[in-house]
Parts: C-alpha cells; structure tokens; sequence
C-alpha cells in the first residue's frame, strides 16, 4: 500500500481526481433525467460506441478523441430519436449498435500491443492535461444548463407530450441533453471504463431517488453522491492499485444499498 | 367564428386510420364530451385538436386566434409519472413555461400561486407528488394546465383510475372552472356524469358519429345505449 498522502504528489492523480470528479458529476446529473425517461441504457451502449471510435481511430493514427467526440455525439442524437420513434424497439437499436461497436473496436485492436483490460475497466494514468481542461469546460457548460434551464429538463422528463402539445420549446432541452451525455461518456470512458462508465449514469441517480422527492433536491443529491464515490473509489483504487472504474462502481453500489435500507 | 371547425376529418394512430369523416364545432364557453368505445380514436382526436399529428383528410381550422399557446392539455396519467420525484409546485411550474423565452416567465411564481389557491392545492405545495392521492395529482396536473392556458381546457379521461368520490370532486371542479368561462373539451368514458355538465356530446362509433348538444344525446338512440350500457 502507498503511503496515502502521495495521492497528491502525482500530476496523474491530480488530474484524474479533477477530471473524473467533474465527469462523475455531469454523469449524474445528466443521469437523473436519463434514467426517468427510461434511457439508462444510452449510457452503455453510447460507451460501447466511444470504445468503437477510439480503437478505429488509434489504428488509423488520428486522434481518439476528436474522433471519439463526434461519433457518440451523432450516435446520442440517432439513439435518442429512435427510442422516441420507436418506443420498445429502441432498446433493441441500442443493444445491436453497442455490441457492433464492440466487434469494430476488437477488431481495430487486433495486433496492437494496446492493453484492452485497461480500456474495459479503467485507467488512473489514462487523463491528459487536453482532456482533463475538456471535462471542466464540460462540467461548467452541465452546470450553467441545469442552473438555467431545470425547469425545461423537468417538463421534458415528466411529460413530454404535455410539453409539445402547449408549445413549450423543448427540443433544444432534448438536444444538449444527449450532446452532454455524449461527451461526458467518452471523456469519462479511459478512466472509468467502457464497460463501467454506464454507472455513473444509473447508480447516483438512482441512489438520489432513494431519499430525496423533490426533482431539484435528486439532481442536488445525485450530484454530491457522485463526486464522493468518485473521490473515494479512486484513492482506494490507487492505495490497492485496483482498477479505478471498479472501485469507483463499488462505492456507488455501497452508497446505493446503504439508502436502499432508508424507509421512505 | 368557432374555436374548432372540424371538417371531413380523418386521422390515424399508428399507421392505423381510426377516424373517419368526422365534422362538428366547437365554440367559446362550449364544454364537449367526446365519449365512444375504447379504440373509437377520443385520444388520436384529442391530439389532433393539440396539434400533435395531422389529419390524413380533412382539416382541423383554429379560430379566434386560437394557437398551441392557449390550449391547457391533462394527459392521461402513465404509471412511471405516478411515482415521480417531484413536488407539486415543481410540477405545476413546468406549465408556465410555453410563454417563457429563454429563462422563466417573470410572473411564474404569481401564476402558480393563483392556480393552486383556485384549485385547492395551496397546501399541497410543498408535498411530494409521488405521494398524492389519485384525486390530488390530477387536481396539481389540471393546475399545471391552466398555468399553461387561461381559455381553453383539453382532457383526456381526468377521472380515469379515481374512485367514484374523487370522480365526482373532479368534475365539479371542471364544472366550476367552465363558469368561469374555460372552453372544455373531455374525453370520458363517464356517460352519466358527461350528460349532467357538458353542453355538446361527441359520440365516436365505428361506422358513423353523433353530435349534438347535450339534452338531444339523452333523446337519441346513442345517448340511450350509451348511458344503459354504463349504468
């Protein structure tokens, strides 16, 4: 075990510890919503797409993610559209792209000395200083549009259809809303893992409905519970030398069924 | 001119046509109840009148300045926004936002206030919604309603799922908000209870429809099977 005040000393860890803090927050947030539209499983399936994109773009020597980025952001927008289209069916769209993605990413790999455990489960080495500045200016752009625009992403998430039919504009809501969730999941994915990164989508969300009943309070909530697990999972990662996304996955889960055992 | 002006309409759900030929008005202070068999097409028709989807023939004509601004929706309820984690105010909120431009619309908070206190539902405010009675979530959506508009109502089955108290509550509560001069238009399955307020009756049958006002309905052959069929 190191000694635990190390932690610090490292530029690594200080920028994973910045850069996935943020991501574990906007993850959250954008989470709550996703979750009570009955999308939890976007997260995963845009992951799997963002494990698609980078391995093509490694192979092909561009830069991950600048090829990463808009992908997943045009897979978000056709996944989302097609979930509102149609209904049930969505799900198998997701289900067909996520694991298309996957066999493409594979494939990419095949040859290279690139360490696929580490793409799957996490990386604390994984954040550079490009994507660690990309998750602040992410984390403060999710911010100011849950500050300003909480009572749209309300309406959009509780009812859709009253929405659109009192004219109330909601379709640039809906937008940002899966551009945000695509950029957070491929910045959170080298850290947290493809495989894992979809936690930090469904876990604070739905560990922040266990107690709270207000929808301002759940986004409050949910963002807290995220940073904290994300801060702990990763000092234990790091005092264990465990795959960070693992551990960051177990706390969230401690802290779930901890409220679980709350009475409402 | 007529608030609506149906004429010849047809409209489909699913790629389905589910209505055909189908003229009637609807003017100022009119409170119509659209009743008919389950799969008559009273939602579709109800979607049609918000804007929602096109007819396939005919046409659906607005009048007096009527836009999508002044229509106050109450959907029917789905089970995963029964247990939503939000309080009343926080819902009814979100009926004031069709007359906000970008950021919230400066009497908000006014308006909400007004249409809690005209509801009843002051004192639910701060409650969760999760938590209300079948009865108290709907009066909280029909607030959020009439934050979204002042004249005219559109309701889909508001009493479906409520015991027969809250039913009754309910719809003295529309009644009262129609003499104050809201356009209403309902779908119910309630034929009794849609015969004592409504003043104009919209029957959707397969084959053909019936329209008139209320006190004719009783008489027809329609209203008669209907009611007998509910009693």
């Amino acid at each position: 075990m190191h000694n635990f005040f190390s932690i610090f000393e490292y530029a690594f860890m200080r920028r994973a510890l910045i850069a996935g803090t943020v991501v574990a927050l906007c993850a959250a947030l954008l989470g709550v919503s996703l979750v009570l539209r009955r999308y939890a499983m976007i997260g995963d399936g845009l992951s799997h797409v963002a494990f698609g994109a980078v391995s093509v773009a490694t192979a092909l020597h561009l830069s991950p993610l600048w090829v990463a980025i808009p992908v997943v952001m045009l897979a978000a927008v056709l996944l989302l559209a097609a979930g509102e289209r149609e209904g049930k069916r969505g799900d198998a769209s997701v289900a067909m792209l996520s694991t298309a993605s996957l066999a493409i990413g594979v494939l990419a790999m095949a040859g290279k000395s690139t360490d696929v455990y580490s793409y799957m489960f996490g990386s604390i080495l994984a954040v550079r200083t490009e994507e660690m500045w990309l998750c602040l200016l992410l984390g403060a752009g999710v911010l100011v549009f849950f500050l300003l625009f909480r009572d749209r992403i309300l309406s959009l998430t509780f009812d859709e259809g009253f929405a659109r039919a009192t004219g109330q504009r909601i379709g640039g809501v809906r937008l940002a809303l899966a551009l945000f969730t695509a950029v957070t999941v491929v910045l959170g994915m080298r850290l947290m893992g493809t495989l894992l990164i979809s936690a930090l989508v469904l876990f604070p969300a739905m560990s922040a409905m266990r107690i709270c009943r207000r929808f301002g309070h759940v986004l409050t909530a949910a963002g807290i519970i995220s940073a904290v697990c994300f801060i702990v999972g990763l000092c234990v990662s790091y005092a264990f030398d465990l795959a960070p996304g693992a551990t960051v996955v177990a706390a969230n889960l401690a802290v779930y069924a901890l409220l679980s055992l709350v009475r409402r | 001119m007529a608030l609506f002006t149906v004429q010849n309409l047809s409209l489909a759900y699913e790629g389905r046509h589910v209505i055909d030929k189908l003229s009637f008005t609807v003017e100022q202070g009119d409170y119509l109840c659209i009743v008919g068999e389950n799969g008559s097409g009273k939602s579709t028709l109800l979607r049609g009148l918000l804007g929602m989807i096109s007819p396939t023939a005919g046409r659906i004509l607005r009048g007096d300045g009527l836009g999508r601004r002044d229509m106050g929706y109450l959907p029917q309820q789905t089970k995963q926004q029964r247990d939503f984690p939000a309080s009343v105010e926080e819902v009814v909120r979100t009926g004031c936002l069709n007359r906000a431009a970008l950021l919230p619309a400066p009497d908000t908070r006014s308006k909400v206030e007004q249409n809690l206190r005209r509801l009843g539902i002051d004192d639910l405010r701060r409650r969760p919604y999760a938590h209300l009675s079948g009865g108290q979530q709907q009066r909280v959506l029909l607030a959020r309603a009439l934050c979204a508009a002042e004249k005219l109502l559109l309701l889909d089955e508001p009493t479906a799922g409520l015991d027969p108290m809250a039913s009754t509550e309910l719809y003295r509560l529309i009644d009262s908000l129609h003499r104050e001069g809201l356009t209403v238009i309902m779908v119910t399955h309630d034929i009794p209870h849609a015969m004592e307020y409504a003043t104009h009756i919209l029957h959707l049958g397969t084959g053909s429809h019936w329209f008139g006002t209320a006190q004719t309905y009783g008489k027809s052959d329609r209203g008669f099977t209907g009611g007998d069929r509910h009693a």
